[in-house]
């Protein structure tokens, strides 16, 4: 009854053309919006943000990237956590650097010098398809991270070898370093969040994104019908490193403060995102907010569940924890393969009838 | 040199304009394997050019050194009346040349409505920065290019599954979205690889509708291959016969019909 496209006409393409083009849907959007900045930054506190929000926003971005890639344009990539690093060490070199300039854009360069590295790593998908490009991209995961640990110039040449973001003010609020206060970094976190959301969705709904989908589901026929795969490949690598290179920079500058490198953005990493955009459903946007939910929730939800619902042991707790969530993700990829998106499209095709049944 | 005879005028009355791809002593091999031996013809504007022949004759082949995707060891090929450069398969779409094949290559996890604008995609060029806000030329173009589309959708009559993912499609819906996404990119050459393959009698009377319709609205320049010779000899202006890999008869339909060569690769003959 609430969700129906009836009697809602379209009369342009122009109409037809928006990203929410059932009226419920863009109310939704609207309503999600609206609590996100202007009501949750006034309730949360220290433990909700550093728990929960800010690991599902910077993990939204980072799932956002590497979907345009593997799920629009079919490119397999295990390098997630090699371009997050990439990403992490720019915004570290340009906010030491250039401690001036505002932290907003060194964190959209730090995305453009990723796109730059990600297009370099690229360069195989040319040639190689599938599993064998999957091998390939895992070789910039450890050379990447290899040559952030060896090279000093890339961490100041500290004692310590890890990086330390300094503090940085956006409009005169700390959003780095020790002092930031939780609620600027989670709005910090959800304007860029929200533009890369914003992006990613009019990339992918346009020209770009139809390129890749042809490149993804027939890269012969997407040839002959005059698509270049050098450039549609490239392109999704670049775009996807942009995000992923950016939430890197916003998982170091805003999230953990101090890095090392192996520990925060080795291969476990690229796994995490991998299964964030299968679990929450390949190309789709909304798959990838929906896969970073479940995987940052999920193991909190069962924390609290444990520790302070039923009294257990903050290890065995921990311990039950891995092996829970390997469950369901079996689980999940056996009862629906396509992910959270998927049961999410078919729960609004049964709201379209709800509630009579034909 | 090229023939470039007079245009004339069909017995329904159609303009068949002068020579638009001319093939000149095209051989094509496989390492030892001749699939095209020593062929020559030529495809003009307007028309209806249907390329028969037995299985394994050479005619996918055939179609595959037209669209570019093969290159000939031998011979030329001529395109409005240019010798053709060898060119990636992806530069062949920008000269105009649009094609269908035969085992349907559509794009499976799009919706018929995507299908059809990646056809548009050749006429698509605003920057990332336009494309990334939604704003100027990229959603200009966007409705501009949507606008074609939608003709295409109206003229092939699939308006009902415009936003039905296509993998839920039946096969004679899909043959036909095919076509469509071929046709909205305003080929001058559009090249059918079997389509009517697989298809009962309905399903082939709406596709000659189509393709007729196509020819005579659009004056879209057709090369087809096809099985079913009912449907050749009504459809097409004229006809090339290939039977390994040789060219055994050119002609109009009439002629064809009647040429000895032909009859005896098709009914077989005795050799006594």
């Amino acid at each position: 009854m609430l969700y129906r496209e009836a009697g809602d006409f379209k009369t342009t393409y122009r109409e037809d053309n928006q990203t929410f083009p059932i009226k419920f849907d863009r109310y939704r959007y609207y309503a999600v919006l609206a609590v996100a900045f202007l009501l949750i930054p006034f309730l949360i506190n220290d433990y909700w943000v550093n728990a929960i929000f800010l690991p599902f926003l910077i993990y939204s971005i980072a799932a956002i990237g590497l979907n345009i890639l593997v799920g629009y344009c079919g490119q397999v990539s295990l390098g997630s956590g090699g371009f997050m690093a990439v990403g992490a060490y720019a915004v570290y070199k340009l906010m030491t650097a250039f401690p001036d300039v505002s932290i907003m854009i060194h964190v959209f360069l730090a995305g453009a010098i990723t796109a730059g590295v990600g297009v370099l790593f690229g360069l195989p998908s040319l040639r190689i398809k599938g599993f064998y490009l999957a091998v390939a991209t895992l070789a910039a995961q450890f050379f990447l991270v290899w040559i952030f640990n060896r090279v000093p110039w890339f961490y100041n040449y500290s004692a310590s070898g890890q990086i330390n973001a300094p503090e940085r003010e956006f409009f005169g609020v700390a959003v780095t370093g020790a002092n930031a206060d939780s609620w600027a970094t989670y709005v910090f976190c959800l304007i860029i969040l929200t533009f890369c959301g914003i992006v990613a969705r009019n990339l992918t709904r346009g020209a770009m994104g139809r390129k890749w989908m042809a490149i993804r589901d027939m890269d012969i026929a997407a040839e002959i019908i005059g698509v270049n795969p050098l450039n549609a490949k490239l392109s999704a690598f670049a775009i996807s490193s942009f995000f992923i290179g950016i939430s890197g920079a916003l998982f170091f500058s805003v999230y953990l403060g101090a890095v090392e490198v192996g520990e925060a953005f080795g291969i476990n990493k690229s796994f995490l995102i991998l299964f964030m955009i299968i679990i929450g459903g390949l190309g789709s946007i909304f798959g990838s907010f929906a896969g970073a939910a479940f995987l940052v929730l999920l193991p909190v939800l069962l924390k609290n569940l444990f520790v302070a619902g039923l009294g257990w042991q903050p290890d065995l707790a921990t311990h039950l924890e891995f092996m829970i969530v390997g469950g369901l993700i079996i689980l999940f990829l056996v009862v629906e393969p396509h992910g959270i998106a998927q049961i999410w499209r078919l729960a609004k095709e049964k709201l379209r009838l709800w509630p009579f049944p034909h | 040199m090229l023939d470039q005879a007079e245009a004339y005028l069909t017995a329904d009355g159609r303009q068949i304009g002068p020579v638009v791809m001319e093939m000149k002593n095209i051989t094509l091999r496989f390492g030892g394997v001749e699939a095209i031996k020593d062929i020559s013809f030529d495809i003009r504007e307007g028309e209806i050019r249907a390329i028969i022949g037995p299985n394994g004759a050479g005619k996918s082949s055939m179609l595959n050194v037209i669209s570019g995707f093969y290159v000939p060891q031998e011979g030329e090929v001529f395109y409005k009346g240019e010798p053709r450069a060898h060119m990636k398969p992806y530069e062949v779409a920008r000269q105009g040349i649009a094609r269908t094949f035969q085992n349907i290559a559509l794009f499976e996890g799009m919706s018929v409505l995507d299908n059809v604008m990646t056809g548009r995609l050749i006429h698509m060029k605003a920057n990332l920065f336009s494309q990334a806000l939604w704003r100027g030329k990229a959603e200009h173009e966007e409705i501009a290019n949507r606008e074609v589309a939608e003709k295409i959708i109206d003229f092939l009559e699939i308006q009902a599954i415009r936003k039905t993912s296509v993998s839920r499609l039946p096969y004679g819906l899909k043959k036909r979205v095919e076509l469509a996404r071929a046709l909205v990119a305003e080929p001058s050459l559009l090249l059918l690889d079997e389509p009517m393959a697989g298809m009962n009698v309905e399903e082939k009377e709406d596709m000659s509708r189509f393709i007729l319709d196509v020819n005579d609205e659009f004056g879209t320049t057709i090369a087809l291959i096809e099985h079913d010779m009912g449907v050749v000899m009504d459809l097409s202006d004229r006809v090339v016969v290939m039977d390994y890999g040789k060219k055994i008869g050119d002609g109009t339909p009439d002629e064809v019909r009647n040429n000895q060569d032909v009859i005896d690769a098709y009914l077989g003959v005795s050799h006594d």
